[in-house]
């Protein structure tokens, strides 16, 4: 058969299928830290934007990330680190009228980066909507955590857009603000992976 | 510094002017190269989803059976090495006959089948594959431009075993003419349309009961990791 990658296509306005409660009973997609989840507790609201910074109400978010412990359950993340069972790293929510997905997650923990040295505390997010004829990934980051400073992916980034990447503390404690600008003058930066 | 992964020769960029709201939410900035680390490596595991029957059998999941011609689709799920992706969480939506979505939001007046949702989602085997029985999906319009139709075409959403390999497109059928005319489907370069199109396979089909139509697909998956110096 023929061997080069399947051909994208964009996810399309009716999706909502893959975004209700799913897999078992108490593990909802926005739901990712149980109530004995180890860690710091924080809610995270991503808004999703368009270019003239209106919300989008009909895009679906994906989160990827470590526990709290910065431990990843996967088969590739061999650190010698046992996966809190109250967590779960994966969370998927449709955008609602505000533009808002609202996850109750922990702070991720630093997790192994290229040279053995630790990355930055962040978030891998997926972004699938109508008019986006593929993926966009960017990673959120912690703004004020002094890690990032050294983090070699935001090394990356150029230093004028990098403040794009970063949650910002909400108006309640535990709360973190992430502006998901798709395109416009605040576009947020996103990667090639 | 010019390393891209997007591979425009094959697959859409993010703006593609006919389909119109790219305009207003397509990224248009130069995308950062990221380095796979950990956390491009790993990624949702599905393994343990529960599956039962009516997740693979789209036309038994209501007292009735649903109005529409019975089609299975099957397939494969590769890596770049053509090695089978087993334990991959498939998931498929799509219109009924009429070319309607159980949806809020689908306004098309074509009627609802009360015995079809159009939902579907199997983890695929040790071999990669997968295998849907469901009815073949209609065109419905769209307000992109006059007269827009969306060609029928299946849904599909597969995670693979890293965040990179996650996927998601769209299954079209072979010989129909609205793929001409439908700006998502064009916006794939010409070489590529092909692997978006699921060829009818006597072979799948099952004598006296449904059609079969054949879509296999293949994921990208994390780079190499670099040898260790020794």
């Amino acid at each position: 058969m023929d061997r080069h990658h399947t051909t994208i296509q964009p996810i399309g306005p009716f999706f909502h299928f893959l975004t209700p409660e799913w897999g078992t009973s108490d593990r909802t997609p926005g739901i990712m830290a149980r109530p004995d989840a180890r860690g710091e507790r924080i809610q995270l609201k991503v808004r999703v934007l368009d270019r003239a910074g209106k919300p989008v109400t009909n895009a679906m978010i994906e989160l990827w990330q470590a526990d709290a412990n910065g431990k990843y359950d996967h088969p590739a993340d061999t650190q010698d680190k046992t996966p809190d069972p109250d967590f779960q790293g994966f969370g998927r929510l449709a955008s609602n009228d505000d533009g808002l997905c609202i996850f109750d997650t922990v702070k991720p923990g630093p997790v192994p980066g290229l040279d053995g040295d630790l990355q930055a505390p962040h978030i891998s997010v997926s972004v699938y909507a109508p008019g986006l004829l593929r993926r966009a990934v960017t990673r959120i980051y912690f703004g004020g955590n002094a890690a990032n400073d050294s983090d070699y992916v935001l090394s990356l980034v150029p230093e004028d857009r990098r403040g794009t990447l970063f949650a910002q503390p909400g108006a309640e404690p535990g709360e973190w603000d992430f502006d998901l600008h798709l395109t416009g003058p605040c576009e947020t930066v996103f990667f090639d992976i | 510094m010019s390393q891209s992964r997007l591979d425009l020769e094959n697959q859409p960029g993010y703006v593609y002017e006919p389909y119109r709201s790219t305009a207003a939410r397509a990224p248009v900035q130069p995308l950062v190269f990221l380095p796979h680390t950990l956390s491009e490596r790993t990624g949702p595991v599905f393994a343990n989803v529960p599956i039962s029957e009516s997740d693979r059998d789209l036309t038994r999941q209501h007292a009735g059976e649903p109005v529409g011609q019975r089609m299975i689709v099957e397939g494969r799920v590769l890596d770049d090495d053509g090695n089978p992706l087993p334990n991959t969480l498939v998931e498929i939506w799509q219109t009924n006959a009429a070319g309607r979505y159980r949806h809020a939001l689908d306004d098309f007046r074509a009627p609802l089948d009360p015995n079809f949702t159009g939902n579907g989602r199997v983890l695929t085997d040790a071999n990669g594959k997968y295998r849907f029985l469901t009815i073949k999906p209609g065109a419905y319009p769209w307000n992109n431009h006059a007269n827009a139709w969306r060609p029928a075409h299946i849904h599909f959403s597969l995670f693979g075993p890293s965040f990179v390999s996650r996927f998601i497109t769209q299954m079209y059928f072979e010989g129909d003419p609205m793929l001409a005319y439908d700006p998502i489907f064009q916006s794939v370069p010409d070489k590529a349309k092909h692997r978006v199109i699921a060829p009818f396979d006597i072979g799948l089909t099952e004598e006296k009961w449904a059609l079969g139509y054949r879509f296999d697909m293949v994921l990208r998956g994390p780079d190499a990791t670099p040898a260790e110096p020794s």
